[in-house]
Formats: structure tokens, sequence, C-alpha cells
């Protein structure tokens, strides 16, 4: 599988996790995407110093080849993947301490 | 040291930078995120197994590589210790984001809101800008 379908694979299992699985429903939140756009910003800072350097160099053939700035289009939509199961997960952990408290 | 071995710090200080960087939102809003360790942890956990999972396919299959001289050379299941440090700090900044814009706006909810109805409520009225 290339970069490009894990990528695709990963984004589709977190958008899962956030609305069907633990239904934290963060994709339908303000207060998510606010913090995304602050995270995208970074994220294309941090990513353009690993793979400008390079530290990391990505095979041709794995990629569709869609940079931003220096980012394969891929590392972002991996980032987000990344950012939205952890702050769901960080939710729904809160959520069960909320009820455990009560 | 030499400038060459100073090289070999450069994606560690990558993600150094990215802890200070955010360090602030902890003490300065109060985010409270590093104090509930525990609930960080397990967040992060998912993300980290299956990130770490994901890259050593990746770096097994040549899709990316990485160059030598910029690592420190300590390696964890085949991966460089920064490769897999980044599964932790990323997550990290993002917990971080997440209660930083809750500190500002506390009024858009993202779903663990105390009280019994907050969190009820929160699921039905996901647009919640009142």
């Amino acid at each position: 599988m290339s970069y490009t379908v894990l990528m695709l694979l990963g984004l589709a299992g977190a958008v899962s996790v956030d609305l069907l699985l633990l239904k934290t429903r963060l994709l339908l939140r303000k207060a998510f995407w606010v913090a995304y756009a602050i995270l995208f910003g970074f994220q294309l800072l941090v990513n353009g110093i690993l793979t400008g350097i390079p530290i990391v160099s990505y095979r041709a053939s794995t990629v569709v080849g869609i940079r931003i700035g220096y980012a394969p289009v891929e590392d972002l939509g991996f980032g987000f993947a990344l950012i939205l199961l952890t702050l769901s997960c960080w939710v729904q952990l809160g959520r069960r301490e909320r009820r455990a408290a009560r | 040291m030499s400038q060459l071995a100073w090289s070999h710090l450069s994606y560690l200080a990558v993600l150094g930078g990215c802890l200070l960087g955010t360090a602030p939102l902890e003490v300065l809003l109060r985010t409270g995120v590093y104090r509930r360790w525990l609930r960080l942890v397990l967040s992060l956990t998912p993300g980290l197994a299956l990130g770490v999972a994901w890259d050593l396919y990746a770096v097994h299959a040549g899709q990316w590589t990485f160059d030598r001289r910029y690592l420190i050379g300590v390696s964890i299941a085949g991966l460089p210790i920064e490769e897999v440090l980044f599964f932790v700090v990323i997550p990290v900044c993002a917990v971080l984001t997440l209660e930083a814009v809750r500190r500002r706006r506390p009024g858009w909810l993202i779903g663990d809101e105390a009280g019994d109805s907050g969190t009820i409520r929160a699921e039905l009225c996901p647009d919640d800008d009142s």
C-alpha cells in the first residue's frame, strides 16, 4: 500500500472513532476546528523543517506529489488523523471521569 | 562537540521546540493537561501504537527514509527514537491546544463538560455557539 492509501485509511479510521465509535463528535465542534487551525500552522512549520532539511525523505512513487509548503499532502492528512484520534480519546476519558465522579 | 555531532540533535531539537513552545499554555492558561497525566497517557496510547505500526510498515516498504546525520542514533523497535517520540509530542501539543482554546472560549463545548446536562446537551446540540 502506498503512503497515500495508508493516510486515507488512517483518516477514515479516525473519523469513524470520533463520529461512530466514541461519538465524541469533535468534527462538529467549533473548538476542535479552531484548535486544529492553530495546530495546522505549526504543523506546516515543523513538517517544513523535517522534510525541508530533509531529515525525512519520501520515495516519489509513494506520494501523490501534492505539497503544501514542503509537506506532502499525505503528512497533513496523517497529522489530522493523529490529532483527531488523540483528542477524541481525551474527550471520551473526560466523560468517563465525570460519570465516575457522579 | 564538532559541528557534525551537533547536527545529530536536529530531529530531537524540533520535538523539544514543540514541547517548549506549548509549555506556556499549561503555565499561563492553566490548561491542566500535564497535571492530568494519566488521562493524557491513555489518550495518546492508541495514536502511538498505530503510528509506530504504520511507521514501521512505511520504513519497511521503503516509503520514506531518515537521514542518520540528523538523528542521535538510538532506535526503539527498529525506528529512530525521535520518530517514536513524535507520536508522543504531537498529541501532547494537540491536547494542550484544545484545552487552551477551551480556557479562552469556555462556551465552545468539547463534549466532556461538567454538569448533568453537559454531556447530553453537547451530544444533542453540537452547534453550541450560544
